[in-house]
């Protein structure tokens, strides 16, 4: 039985093929059938995986051998174990949702057979990269999830804005994907190996190592770590490498909620939770990671706050709850990671695929402050989002708070002595977080609408072939919490240490719910009692909001630190200085000194063939005697 | 407006009549070369190699007797002979033993007994691939230049031919004379390639192209006859089982150097590629790019790793450090380039150096990785060359700034072109992916600074070659270019089956490179072990 879960792979490359092969030409019906159903039979199939992981079983797999090179052996196979099966659920049932809900949304969009073979693609990748068995595999995944990203965000390639930040999203996660590679590089000439069962039975012994760099004595498993978290930082955009995201939205909303909000961002947390027993015998890369999380999460809340378009600040959002998963793998809590990331997944693709239905009923439009008063066209977008906001803001009973909960407590028990500043800034986010969620709620849904009278009236609810993704994606933010994921995982990822009294988790729970419902108060009181107060906070503090809005200037930063230097680098010193001047000259100049030389010399040449031919051999034979007499 | 029409759709017809015959015949060789390889296989001593070298000559001399007006026929015998060549070269693949490190297919007969020089030829595990690559693009070259060569087009198809015949006999000999006449021989037509059909600069750029390698092969004479007279031998294999002083292991090393050198190009011998490439027809870029430059590196293994093991351990940091800087230098270089061709000639440079920095890496992996990478980079260069021919045949331009929007308007096009640039810049599932990957693993554990230093490229990589897609393919459609473009849609199927086989070549090998590792695996391991055998003799 094991070999057929392959097919789980197979069903979406097929899709694949057969739309960007077959599906120009052939009516939208077929490939949206294709597109979808493709998608579901992995689903199915990975149902039964995943039966099979319940019933305590891990499934591992090899199809066949990839490359073969001296002591490097690497199989394409997979491992179906307890990570797999929660990762498999989310890419197949999200993915297949979301898959249904692009029916509607990109119905009348003329490369619809092209969006729905990058999507098939898509799922095929990330299905690779969780399902790997081996580190180079899951590399193949990472990069392939980065090339469907690519074509997604630039899938209206016509417009320069979605050009630009496609090619910037594949450069900067390149960046971190550098690092990446060279992780697995240092870790292969240590343990000879790139399976995850051979990997982490030689791990252990590489404690106490160090390695050399540039004279300067580092631990190796650090080293490693890092250097493999540097992919993690890049893929689900950390700081310093959180910049392509918010340019990402120019792709289609449903990619949005796919790629880069449920699955493929969240990769890098599935990595760092896979090779867990490499990060545990690191205390100072599990305080990077602890720390990039908490700082991101707190950053990206900032500037989303203050944002004026729907997708970016949900872009925002999603990089600072993506921080949160990090902050809780930090505190090796990666069960309560991953659990974030699965409860992430519903909300945060229901937040994208309402914006979705807004901007389908309101042509396209993106500033909430061109909004309001939808939720009475729109009930069925308003009801489910009030429910994808209630959850992603943490109020009790919903699957959002359990998991954000879980982070927070384990931060907080944590025995490191930075565990409790990281669970007061990890708070303060979670306020932060209610505070922009109903902002965009309020802004949006209530009040009276603030654009064009002409939209107003055309604004109507979607076609049900979009809200009942909705429905389903809002039923399930509310259940999945019930399903205690770290439990779950306990097998793969162990369990992490506590150092407090269990009786202070109240305490967590409380402070953290105080913490939602001040945000939302905030907002409230910001936006429907007082809204002359969002304006002169703003003109008060206008430092402060500038640098907000313009997201601190880092874009900016980053162009004068890297992307100048580099261009003037290659520009006046390579090309002009060294390869023109220097080489050019040299080359262009042995010529003419020999001109030069030539016409001196001329008076040698005589015309007499014969006497060329003794001045060759002549200096044939000294060169030669020359060398064989050394 | 009419007219013109009805003359593209009279062209149509022609040539979908010219690609049924073609089919026709392509059986009819298929099925006489089963037959042939039946023979090679059998072991009746069918002299394949001598076969592989003469046809094409035989070939071309047919075709310089063909009445100059005939255009078609031409096109067609070319066509017709070099579909004959890549199928005759097939029982290299299938009757390969890829067991053994000895040299294959052997021929050899006294050639000038009086100095015991031969006419030896034979492939092993390193040499054989490169064969066959020769023998594929040599087709596509006939297919592209179709509508492109309109002048002097006897002459242009015969060249090509002679040009293929010279590389494959540079990779078959085993004996340095022979070698250096092959060596030699291919400037000969290359030259001309550049300097007739090329574009407006193409006399500079021939002359430069042939000045640059034959001051370097000069100094490979110089050792070439060194080697002769200290061993009096001419025989390759014999000269690598022999024990050379380590002063003049050092001094050979350099003579050999310069040729090769020049050639791959390293660093900072490159001044000639860029303009070579820029100026030349598409197919001779894509001869230069596809084998031509691989015959630098194959040199290096064929002569300066077993013959002078001693001084290539300690000349490789030098020459790796040599390797970084190309890789660098050259994909730097890219980010600024604004002519299309010239783009892709630097990213040579940086591929290249990927190459060399495998095999001074001195490992089985950096070594295999060199290898398969010079494959690649004939597949995937060569592919983006083809590319950027027909993009030139409808617009007439190679400046990036004159284009845009391409993907609007010819969506299969802008398809292979993205499947080549995913080559290019190694993203999993390429070929070029599976190259770098072992490259970089190799250099890694020769040292680990070069590795670090080089894998900097796959950003630099990603950063000129997504750009350039973006600047040519999307955005907004330049209107200069629609008006170009007249007469001409996406492409015709002519086109298509040019650039089919390397796209598939580009996944085949991304999903399973085990298939040409094999080849080469045990050549490379004894290599090693020649090296480091005779290095411990020291």
């Amino acid at each position: 039985m094991e070999k057929f879960y392959g097919l789980i792979l197979v069903f979406p490359l097929f899709g694949f093929l057969f739309n960007i092969l077959v599906g120009r030409f052939i009516k939208h019906r077929w490939v949206s059938l294709v597109g979808t159903f493709s998608i579901l039979a992995s689903l199915i199939l990975s149902l039964f995986a995943i039966a099979e992981v319940f019933s305590g079983k891990t499934i591992e797999y090899n199809i066949y051998i990839w490359i073969v090179s001296d002591d490097l052996k690497v199989s394409f196979g997979y491992l179906i174990d307890h990570l797999t099966a929660v990762m498999l659920f989310v890419v197949c049932f999200v993915g297949w949702l979301i898959h249904v809900y692009s029916v509607g949304y990109m119905y009348s969009d003329p490369g619809y057979a092209r969006y729905f073979a990058y999507l098939n693609l898509f799922v095929f990748s990330m299905l690779m990269l969780v399902m790997s068995n081996n580190l180079l595999m899951l590399y193949f995944g990472w990069e392939a999830v980065g090339l469907c990203s690519y074509f997604l965000i630039g899938f209206w390639y016509q417009k320069k804005s979605a050009s630009d930040a496609a090619k910037k999203a594949f450069i900067v996660n390149r960046i971190g994907d550098f690092g990446f590679a060279l992780g697995i590089f240092l870790l292969f000439v240590n343990v000879y190996a790139l399976n995850y069962t051979e990997i982490f039975q030689k791990i252990p012994e590489l404690q106490g190592k160090t390695i050399s760099i540039l004279g300067l004595h580092v631990d190796l498993i650090t080293t490693l770590a890092l250097l493999l978290f540097c992919g993690a930082v890049g893929k689900s955009a950390q700081i310093p490498l959180y910049v392509w995201l918010p340019d990402a939205m120019e792709g289609p909303t449903p990619v949005s909620a796919l790629i880069h909000a449920a699955t493929m961002v969240t990769a890098g947390v599935f990595m760092v939770s896979r090779l867990n027993p490499l990060y545990n015998l690191s205390e100072t890369a599990l305080a990077v990671v602890a720390t990039v999380g908490a700082l991101t999460s707190f950053y990206a809340a900032t500037i989303g706050s203050v944002q004026r378009d729907i997708k970016r600040i949900i872009a925002y959002s999603t990089i600072s709850q993506i921080g949160y998963m990090f902050l809780g793998c930090g505190f090796a809590a990666y069960g309560a990671g991953v659990f974030h990331l699965y409860t992430h997944a519903f909300f945060k693709a229901l937040l994208f695929l309402c914006a979705g239905s807004v901007m389908h009923a309101m042509a396209g439009e993106l500033d909430i402050y061109k909004m309001g008063g939808l939720r009475k066209r729109m009930p069925i977008t308003y009801i489910t989002f009030f429910i994808a906001a209630l959850t992603i803001s943490g109020i009790p009973g919903l699957s959002g708070f359990f998991s954000k909960d879980e982070i927070l407590w384990y931060a907080f028990a944590s025995e490191k002595p930075y565990g409790k500043y990281l669970w007061f800034l990890g708070t303060l986010t979670a306020t932060l977080t209610a505070f922009y969620t109903f902002r965009v709620l309020f802004l949006a849904f209530h009040g009276k609408f603030r654009g064009p009278e002409k939209i107003y009236t055309h604004i109507h609810e979607s076609p049900p072939i979009m809200t009942i993704p909705l429905v389903v994606l809002a039923l399930g933010s509310v259940v999945v919490g019930y399903f205690s994921v770290p439990h779950f995982l306990e097998p793969v990822v162990g369990e992490p240490v506590v150092s407090v009294p269990h009786e202070q988790e109240r305490f967590v729970m409380l402070v953290s719910t105080i913490a939602a419902f001040a945000g939302v108060f905030i907002a409230w009181y910001m936006y429907i009692l007082k809204p002359k107060v969002p304006e002169i906070l703003a003109s008060k503090f206008s430092g402060v909001y500038k640098v907000l809005w313009n997201k601190y200037y880092v874009d900016e930063l980053y162009y004068w630190l890297f992307v100048k230097p580099t261009v003037w680098l290659a520009d006046r010193f390579i090309e002009r200085f060294t390869d023109i001047k220097i080489i050019e000259g040299i080359v262009n100049g042995v010529p003419n000194l020999i001109y030069r030389v030539g016409s001196w010399a001329r008076n040698l040449q005589t015309g007499f063939l014969q006497q060329y031919a003794i001045f060759m051999i002549v200096g044939v034979i000294i060169f030669i005697l020359l060398i064989v007499s050394l | 407006m009419h007219s013109e029409e009805v003359v593209y759709n009279g062209k149509i017809r022609l040539e979908l009549k010219k690609n049924l015959i073609i089919s026709l015949l392509v059986g009819v060789f298929i099925g006489g070369t089963i037959v042939l390889s039946g023979y090679a296989i059998n072991g009746l001593k069918f002299p394949i190699l001598s076969t592989l070298i003469f046809f094409p000559v035989i070939g071309a001399a047919f075709i310089a007797i063909l009445p100059k007006e005939k255009e078609e026929l031409i096109k067609f015998s070319a066509l017709v002979i070099s579909i004959f060549e890549l199928i005759l070269s097939l029982p290299l693949y299938l009757s390969f033993d890829k067991t053994t490190s000895q040299m294959q297919f052997r021929e050899e007969y006294l050639w000038i007994p009086q100095w015991g020089i031969k006419y030896s030829l034979g492939v092993d595990g390193i040499s054989v691939l490169f064969v066959l690559l020769s023998s594929l693009l040599t087709v596509l070259c006939v297919t592209v230049s179709w509508r492109e060569i309109d002048k002097k087009i006897k002459e242009f198809y015969a060249s090509i031919l002679l040009t293929h015949t010279a590389m494959i006999g540079v990779f078959m000999s085993l004996d340095i004379f022979l070698f250096y006449i092959f060596w030699e021989a291919m400037l000969i037509p290359m030259y001309l390639i550049v300097g007739i059909w090329g574009g407006p600069r193409r006399i500079y750029s021939a002359i430069k192209f042939f000045i640059y390698t034959f001051v370097g092969s000069l100094f490979m004479l110089v050792g070439i006859l060194v080697l002769f007279f200290y061993t009096g031998s001419s025989d390759i294999l014999h000269l690598m089982r022999i024990h050379y002083p380590y002063k003049m292991q050092l001094w050979l090393f350099w003579a050999f150097f310069a040729a090769f050198a020049v050639k791959v190009p390293m660093w900072p011998l490159h001044t000639w590629l860029p303009d070579a490439h820029t100026e030349a027809p598409t197919a001779g870029s894509v001869i230069l790019a596809g084998i031509l430059i691989k015959m630098g590196a194959y040199g290096f293994l064929r002569f300066n790793l077993p013959m002078f093991p001693e001084a290539t351990v300690n000349m490789k940091p030098f020459m790796m450090i040599l390797s970084v800087i190309a890789i660098i230098y050259g994909a730097l270089i890219c980010l600024i380039q604004k002519d299309l061709k010239r783009l892709i000639a630097y990213s040579s440079v940086s591929h290249m150096g990927f190459v060399t920095l495998g095999i001074f890496a001195l490992n089985q992996q950096g070594i295999q990785g060199g290898i398969l990478q010079m494959l690649n980079h004939g597949v995937v260069t060569g592919a983006l060359f083809l590319c950027v021919g027909m993009l030139y045949e409808r617009a007439h331009t190679r400046l990036i700034a004159h284009y845009g929007g391409v993907a609007t308007v010819m969506p299969a096009y802008s398809a292979f072109f993205m499947t080549f640039t995913l080559a290019s810049l190694g993203l999993p599932g390429t070929n070029g992916f599976i190259g770098e990957f072992l490259i970089l693993l190799g250099a890694f554990k020769a040292w680990k600074l070069m590795s670090v230093l080089a894998a900097t490229a796959l950003i630099i990589g990603a950063a000129y070659m997504l750009w350039l897609y973006q600047r040519v393919f999307f955005e907004k459609t330049n209107p200069e270019f629609l008006r170009h473009i007249h007469g001409y849609g996406d492409l015709n199927s002519r086109e298509i089956l040019t650039l089919l086989p390397l796209a598939l070549a580009v996944v085949w090998i991304g999903f399973y490179p085990n298939a040409l590792l094999g080849f080469m695996d045990v050549s490379v391991k004894e290599l090693i072990n020649h090296i480091v055998h005779i290095g411990a003799i020291r």
